[in-house]
């Protein structure tokens, strides 16, 4: 089987982009299947942010923002964080498996810890296999 | 809309059909009241089966565009639903989606939630009022010995009617109020310049919140969720505030807010806000930012006294939404 996964990650620009780019410029080796997605703040990822990448065919969507209490807007990430709980109990309502969307806190020293993020996330989808979503909706269409 | 004698205009042809729908669109038709009049002064009914006979062929005879407006009702579920959006759209001028089963799939399409082959299973074999020991499961064709009957095939899924032909406006609501009815229908009657093709009309562009009468305040805090039946209402604060949900801060506004007005918490049927493709999510973006707790277990905690997330803010815009359907 050759199922290399995507996944969608949403990046808060003062802490997690900021590790993220840590873990380039100390060149790190990193699974290859993240595709990222620099947001000002975690609080900004509107809920449709993560249910359009599951629509256009994201194997799994990560969320990464400042750890509590680090956030440079004070209280996003805390509006992240419920947000994401809500969405995690209505994605496992459409039947999404739960280990497709992950919220992880990062900041800018964690470079490490965001390369071996991504690599346990990657590991955890190519196990799950592809994402139905895309093949469910494909299905769908009707007009002539 | 008078009628004119003196004007040597042609009346208009109006067709008014139901998809999946529970007739509900249609009465509010009739609830235009003396008005209908005007209606009928203006326009000929050529087609509307709740109230007229008129064979599916007859319509199917009809020159293409010769119908000048077509409200077609009910979401699209089976083939028979599908047939007539197409016919409808072949000789309609202008159709219009009308309704939130139209508009985004309505109460019809919380079968998205399911399967055809699940609702076959509970319906013909497991529910308790079923007695079929032969297992009996409908058949779009029968042979008998007068030759083939045949009844239409039910989808999978369920479908906005967009989804199915191209619609030139939309009308939302659950039922759609009848006053906003009467405005669209003197615009085109009258022949008034129309918003572009794809437009909602007969809404707002704000939210419900917007009209919303009750006293709210900006920082809103929510330590539980309640079911209405839960809390005694005290018939002015925001829903929200007193731990209800309400959909509207993430419903275009139009209805007039009447079941707040009605002391009963905003369900959603005028569908999103413009420039909003999905409701439910908004709604949980708008939530998310109440929720009074900071840490992941208490948040888990009041989160779970939301007792059905995906069909309360899905409840009448499933079909249309970014997922569509559960992921099977």
């Amino acid at each position: 089987m050759n199922f290399r996964p995507t996944i969608v990650a949403f990046l808060c620009n003062w802490c997690a982009y900021t590790g993220a780019d840590l873990a380039g410029t100390s060149r790190m080796r990193y699974a290859p299947n993240i595709r990222i997605i620099r947001v000002m703040c975690s609080g900004r990822i509107d809920p449709t942010f993560i249910l359009t990448a599951f629509q256009q065919g994201a194997d799994g969507v990560l969320v990464c923002g400042c750890h509590p209490g680090d956030c440079h807007y004070q209280t996003g990430n805390y509006k992240c964080l419920r947000r994401f709980k809500l969405i995690e109990k209505y994605i496992a309502q459409m039947g999404i498996e739960p280990e497709r969307l992950k919220l992880e806190w990062i900041s800018a020293s964690e470079g490490k810890q965001f390369a071996e993020l991504v690599n346990e996330m990657t590991k955890a989808i190519l196990n799950a296999g592809p994402s139905k979503v895309k093949s469910t909706l494909e299905v769908k269409h009707l007009k002539s | 809309m008078p009628s004119d004698p003196t004007n040597p205009k042609p009346k208009l042809k109006l067709a008014i059909y139901w998809g999946a729908a529970c007739g509900g669109c249609c009465v509010s038709v009739l609830d235009t009241h003396e008005k209908l009049l005007d209606i009928v002064a203006a326009a000929d009914l050529v087609f509307w089966p709740i109230a007229m006979d008129i064979k599916y062929k007859d319509v199917e005879a009809l020159p293409d565009k010769s119908i000048d407006l077509t409200l077609f009702n009910g979401a699209v579920r089976n083939s028979e639903n599908k047939h007539m959006a197409q016919v409808l759209r072949k000789k309609s001028k202008i159709l219009v989606a009308y309704g939130a089963c139209a508009y985004m799939g309505g109460i019809p399409g919380l079968a998205n939630f399911t399967t055809k082959n699940e609702i076959f299973k509970r319906v013909f074999d497991e529910s308790e009022s079923t007695l079929n020991p032969e297992k009996i499961k409908p058949q779009t064709e029968y042979a008998v010995k007068e030759g083939t009957l045949d009844i239409p095939e039910m989808f999978n899924d369920v479908y906005t009617l967009n989804q199915v032909v191209e619609v030139d406006y939309f009308i939302p609501g659950c039922p759609p109020q009848s006053e906003r009815l009467l405005e669209v229908f003197a615009a085109i009657a009258t022949g008034a310049e129309l918003p572009p093709k794809g437009s909602v009309v007969g809404a707002n562009e704000k939210t419900n919140c917007d009209e919303c009468k009750r006293k709210k305040s900006d920082n809103k805090v929510i330590k539980r969720f309640y079911r209405p039946w839960e809390i005694q209402d005290d018939k002015e604060t925001c829903f929200l505030e007193q731990g209800v949900i309400c959909m509207g801060p993430a419903t275009r506004g139009g209805c007039g807010v009447r079941c707040v007005t009605g002391n009963s918490p905003c369900r959603g049927c005028y569908g999103p806000p413009a420039m909003v493709s999905d409701p439910g999510a908004k709604m949980m973006s708008a939530i998310g930012t109440m929720i009074d707790a900071d840490s992941p277990e208490e948040i888990d905690k009041i989160i779970d006294t939301i007792v059905d997330p995906a069909g309360l803010f899905y409840r009448f815009s499933l079909p249309s939404s970014i997922l569509g359907r559960k992921i099977v």
